[in-house]
């Protein structure tokens, strides 16, 4: 594996072997030095286009513990509306000798491009409404690890709710969870479920109470204010009525039942019940297993050696 | 690393021989040690983790009563050929005694080059500083590429680079690399 | 009166008529055809045995580019590529910068092209100024400087008011008013056709819809007017089927296809490859095989290249920004060639024929091989198999979607105004 550019290009066997490393990279982050060096000298780039703190830090923490060295490049979004500079940022950073871009950028295939323009190792880190396989990739954990299912989730069902429209987590968490085999169910208004969606292996709702009281996990997606403004829907208040996570809707889950949220949550629109006060909720639980996930995804793009071995001939 | 069992290699040492070296070993921890009150066993990932096991149920026999600290170490964060060759992570680190202060006993089956144990020994250094630390391996086959010797060997057996060397608890199997037979015969 | 030796005959060639393919010599003198017939001479023999010969091809969609964006196309790079895809005629679109909305950029764009000389390049206008969708430009004075072809492609008139008074105007002369179906509203943002693919890669999509719903209205106002109306580069299977019915109620309309809307889907765009990206988008093959099935049936009048060189830079920047529009001159007969599962006599009769008669220019386009007709002429193979490179082409810019893949149909050698500018695949300057 060179690239991780979307949830779609892993296979089975690729998200379990992924999720496995995320163990062990997990106790790593339990030690009292939780630091290796399995990464000397090897250059991570952050290449933040669309400003994300969050998954820029837990990134570049990743990056740290397995000793790699860090540079973050972080553009105004204002300068690149045209997009010019992109291919020349790209293949300036390069000329530094860099192993990997972590690469964040709010058009759809920003990262798939940039291969095009370097040797290293690109890292999606969010593309647009495309994809965000990190975060797919710490939501399949945080799941499996809860249920105590390493390697599957069969018989699992997980409903993704909201503005699937404009969301590439629920694109890649659709493709990773289902590879894992739990069934996805999508829950919001047509407007915010993609056109021809029927035809991904997921079913699709538009009422949460319908759902809500038979899921394994409630997945919420956030709702931004502006989506009221291009017609898709007609108002918060009644976005929030239909699909938002009320303590009514949590008190009907099911007792085993986890409630997820990529952040940042949208508190009162998508997050009506402070998660603090769900037993269910794993929404802080995501963002302490990206770090390990992500340091998987590092070493597994970085360290794993496989094509130099086969160069270097090396029989060790 | 093939299975002992499978066919084609020479039995160099048998279950009894194992079980025989591990014992000894066991008694030479004790004597250089005097006792085990501050000795723990780090079996390191994968194949020194049952040897080890195996050393502190000796350990646990010889002196009733004592209970010998164990736990197991994977180093492949740790290893200098990182981006060289494939590495798959073995099992997760299990340590959860500290060990500043402590006598380690690290435990693997087969000594080679070295690099793993200096891989191990750096990987130590992440959960405390041991008072010292001990080496312990079922087979010392030779080729060291560093500086470092055990302080408890079952057995010493000459090999050529690339033979073959597979180890489990049903014994130690060489089985000889191509040109090394040719040379014999 | 002495019998002059011609300057040029082609021997052996498989003379292309509307009532079909003839074996036949051509002779060609000071720019006029003068010999039709068996066992010509002349001063220069081509041997076209096993190749077509027909009347020169007539582009009905060509971005030139000039003035304004020199750095993608300019009329002697555009020029070179259509004589080099058999093109004797091409139609300039009007949205150059400045834009062709008054008498003085189509003068410099005639009189550019005329250095050139190549092949000839007829300027259309477009019908509100600047393409705004606002001010009607000035019909009369653009006829009278020889526009025929009024549209604003790029951007489809919004205003249904502007485009009746459009019509109603243009009907007192002799031009057609063409339009770009889209309904701006409806595509903001849009990168390629609205679909599973489009929702797959998460981008917004171009409903097919917003094509349909502007070719709907228009068709009605032809039908309130009277005026004629072309529509250009139709992608959906519901534009054939809105265009074949008008043309059952006799409405004066006409549709043009593109060669990539015959042969590539948006599936391709799966790679991000902005090259894919293009307006009206890359659509199903459902659409494909109904725009095949308009243009077997006659619902489709003509294939137009909608030729859209863009620079490297600009095509090297993320899909939502990159500007729409591939490369086209050179590959179109292979392409439709390729696609198309009709006769010679067909295909001559999409790429020649009716778009010299569309674009008002039937007097010296499109014309029959006969004796005494301007020699604008294309003599191409329609089995020479050849793989697209982008860097062998002519186009000032790269952005061919066919780099790498194989077609078949090539022109070997192309006759404009009686000079040899094709020869043997190669234009002479």
């Amino acid at each position: 594996m060179k690239h991780l550019l979307s949830a779609q290009d892993l296979t089975q066997n690729d998200i379990i072997a992924l999720l496995d490393m995320a163990d062990h990279m997990a106790e790593i982050n339990t030690r009292p030095v939780p630091k290796v060096p399995a990464l000397r000298g090897k250059t991570v780039v952050s290449v933040f286009f669309e400003d994300s703190t969050r998954t820029r830090l837990s990134f570049e923490t990743a990056a740290k513990r397995l000793s790699a060295d860090t540079m973050t490049f972080s553009a105004s979004t204002s300068s690149l509306n045209k997009g010019e500079s992109l291919r020349d940022t790209i293949e300036t950073l390069s000329a530094m000798r860099v192993d990997a871009f972590v690469v964040r950028h709010k058009s759809s295939g920003v990262p798939l491009q940039i291969t095009e323009w370097t040797d290293a190792s690109v890292i999606n880190a969010g593309d647009g409404w495309h994809q965000h396989p990190t975060q797919a990739l710490t939501d399949a954990f945080t799941i499996t690890r809860s249920f105590g299912t390493p390697h599957t989730l069969e018989g699992r069902t997980i409903a993704i709710v909201g503005d699937v429209l404009h969301s590439r987590v629920a694109r890649s968490n659709i493709a990773v969870l289902t590879k894992l085999g739990a069934k996805v169910v999508l829950v919001g208004p047509s407007t915010l479920i993609p056109i021809q969606a029927q035809q991904w292996p997921v079913e699709i709702l538009h009422s949460l109470d319908e759902v809500v009281a038979e899921v394994d996990v409630v997945y919420m997606l956030r709702m931004q204010r502006e989506r009221m403004e291009t017609a898709f829907v007609p108002s918060l208040g009644e976005y929030t009525a239909r699909f938002g996570l009320t303590p009514d809707r949590v008190s009907r889950m099911l007792a085993h039942a986890l409630v997820m949220h990529p952040g940042p949550m949208n508190r009162g629109i998508d997050m009506v019940v402070d998660p603090a006060q769900v037993s269910g909720s794993r929404i802080l639980q995501q963002v302490t297993n990206g770090i390990p996930v992500r340091m998987a995804v590092l070493f597994t793009l970085l360290g794993s050696g496989g094509s130099t071995a086969l160069a270097t001939g090396a029989d060790l | 690393m093939s299975s002992a069992g499978s066919l084609g290699g020479a039995v160099v040492l048998t279950s009894q021989d194992i079980s025989r070296a591990i014992t000894r070993i066991a008694h030479e921890i004790l004597e250089r040690n005097r006792g085990v009150d501050d000795v723990v066993l780090v079996g390191m990932q994968r194949g020194g983790v049952w040897i080890a096991d195996a050393i502190k149920a000796a350990l646990e026999r010889v002196e009733p009563g004592v209970s010998v600290g164990a736990g197991s170490i994977d180093v492949s964060m740790y290893r200098d050929d990182i981006g060289i060759r494939p590495i798959v992570p073995a099992a997760a680190t299990d340590i959860t005694v500290d060990l500043s202060g402590r006598t380690v006993v690290l435990v693997d089956d087969v000594l080679y080059t070295g690099r793993t144990v200096r891989a191990a020994l750096e990987a130590l250094n992440d959960y405390g500083r041991p008072r010292a630390v001990q080496l312990a391996v079922l087979v010392d086959r030779g080729h060291r590429e560093l500086p470092i010797r055990p302080d408890y060997v079952g057995k010493n057996i000459p090999t050529h680079f690339d033979d073959e060397v597979a180890v489990d608890e049903s014994g130690v199997v060489i089985t000889l690399a191509k040109h090394t037979k040719e040379n014999a015969s | 009166m002495t019998k002059s030796i011609p300057e040029l005959v082609f021997q052996n060639a498989s003379v292309v008529h509307p009532t079909g393919i003839v074996v036949a010599d051509v002779a060609i003198s000071k720019g006029i055809i003068v010999g039709v017939g068996t066992g010509l001479t002349g001063a220069r023999l081509i041997d076209a045995t096993g190749l077509h010969l027909s009347s020169g091809f007539v582009d009905l969609h060509t971005h030139l580019r000039e003035p304004g964006k020199e750095e993608a196309e300019t009329i002697q790079t555009g020029s070179r590529a259509a004589a080099l895809g058999g093109y004797t005629a091409v139609i300039a679109m009007p949205n150059t910068d400045p834009s062709q909305d008054c008498v003085a950029v189509v003068r410099f764009v005639q009189e550019k092209a005329k250095e050139v000389g190549l092949c000839e390049v007829v300027p259309s206008a477009c019908i509100t100024v600047g393409r705004r969708g606002e001010q009607l430009v000035p019909f009369a004075a653009l006829h009278e400087a020889g526009v025929r072809i009024f549209t604003d492609d790029g951007n489809g008139v919004q205003d249904p008011l502007i485009m009746r008074r459009a019509l109603e105007y243009s009907r007192d002369l002799d031009i057609v008013l063409a339009q770009h179906c889209e309904v701006a509203r409806l595509t903001q943002g849009a990168v390629m056709h609205e679909g599973e693919c489009c929702s797959s890669l998460g981008v917004p999509g171009w409903p097919a819809i917003a094509e349909e719903l502007m070719l709907h209205r228009d068709i009605e106002l032809v039908r309130l007017t009277g005026a004629p109306m072309h529509f250009l580069h139709l992608s959906t299977a519901g534009s054939v089927e809105l265009v074949r019915r008008a043309k059952a109620d006799g409405l004066p309309v006409t549709a043009e296809v593109t060669p990539h809307h015959l042969a590539l889907t948006d599936e391709l765009l799966g790679g991000f490859d902005t090259v894919f990206k293009v307006n009206p988008p890359l659509r199903t093959w459902a659409d494909i095989q109904a725009l095949k099935d308009g243009v077997a049936d006659g619902t489709i009048d003509a294939i137009a290249t909608d030729h859209a060189p863009h620079a490297a830079p600009a095509k090297d920047v993320p899909i939502d920004v990159a500007p729409p529009g591939m490369l086209g001159l050179e590959t179109a007969l292979g392409v439709a060639n390729t696609a198309l599962d009709v006769s010679e006599v067909r295909l001559v009769e999409l790429l020649s024929w009716n778009p010299a008669r569309i674009a008002g220019i039937q007097d010296r386009h499109g014309r029959p091989i006969a004796v005494g007709e301007v020699a604008n002429i294309a003599v191409w193979s329609s089995t020479k198999t050849w793989d697209v490179s982008r860097d062998a082409l002519a186009s000032k810019s790269k952005n061919t979607p066919y780099h790498g893949m194989t077609i078949r149909g090539k022109v070997k050698y192309t006759v404009f105004n009686g000079e040899l500018v094709v020869n043997d695949e190669r234009a002479v300057r």
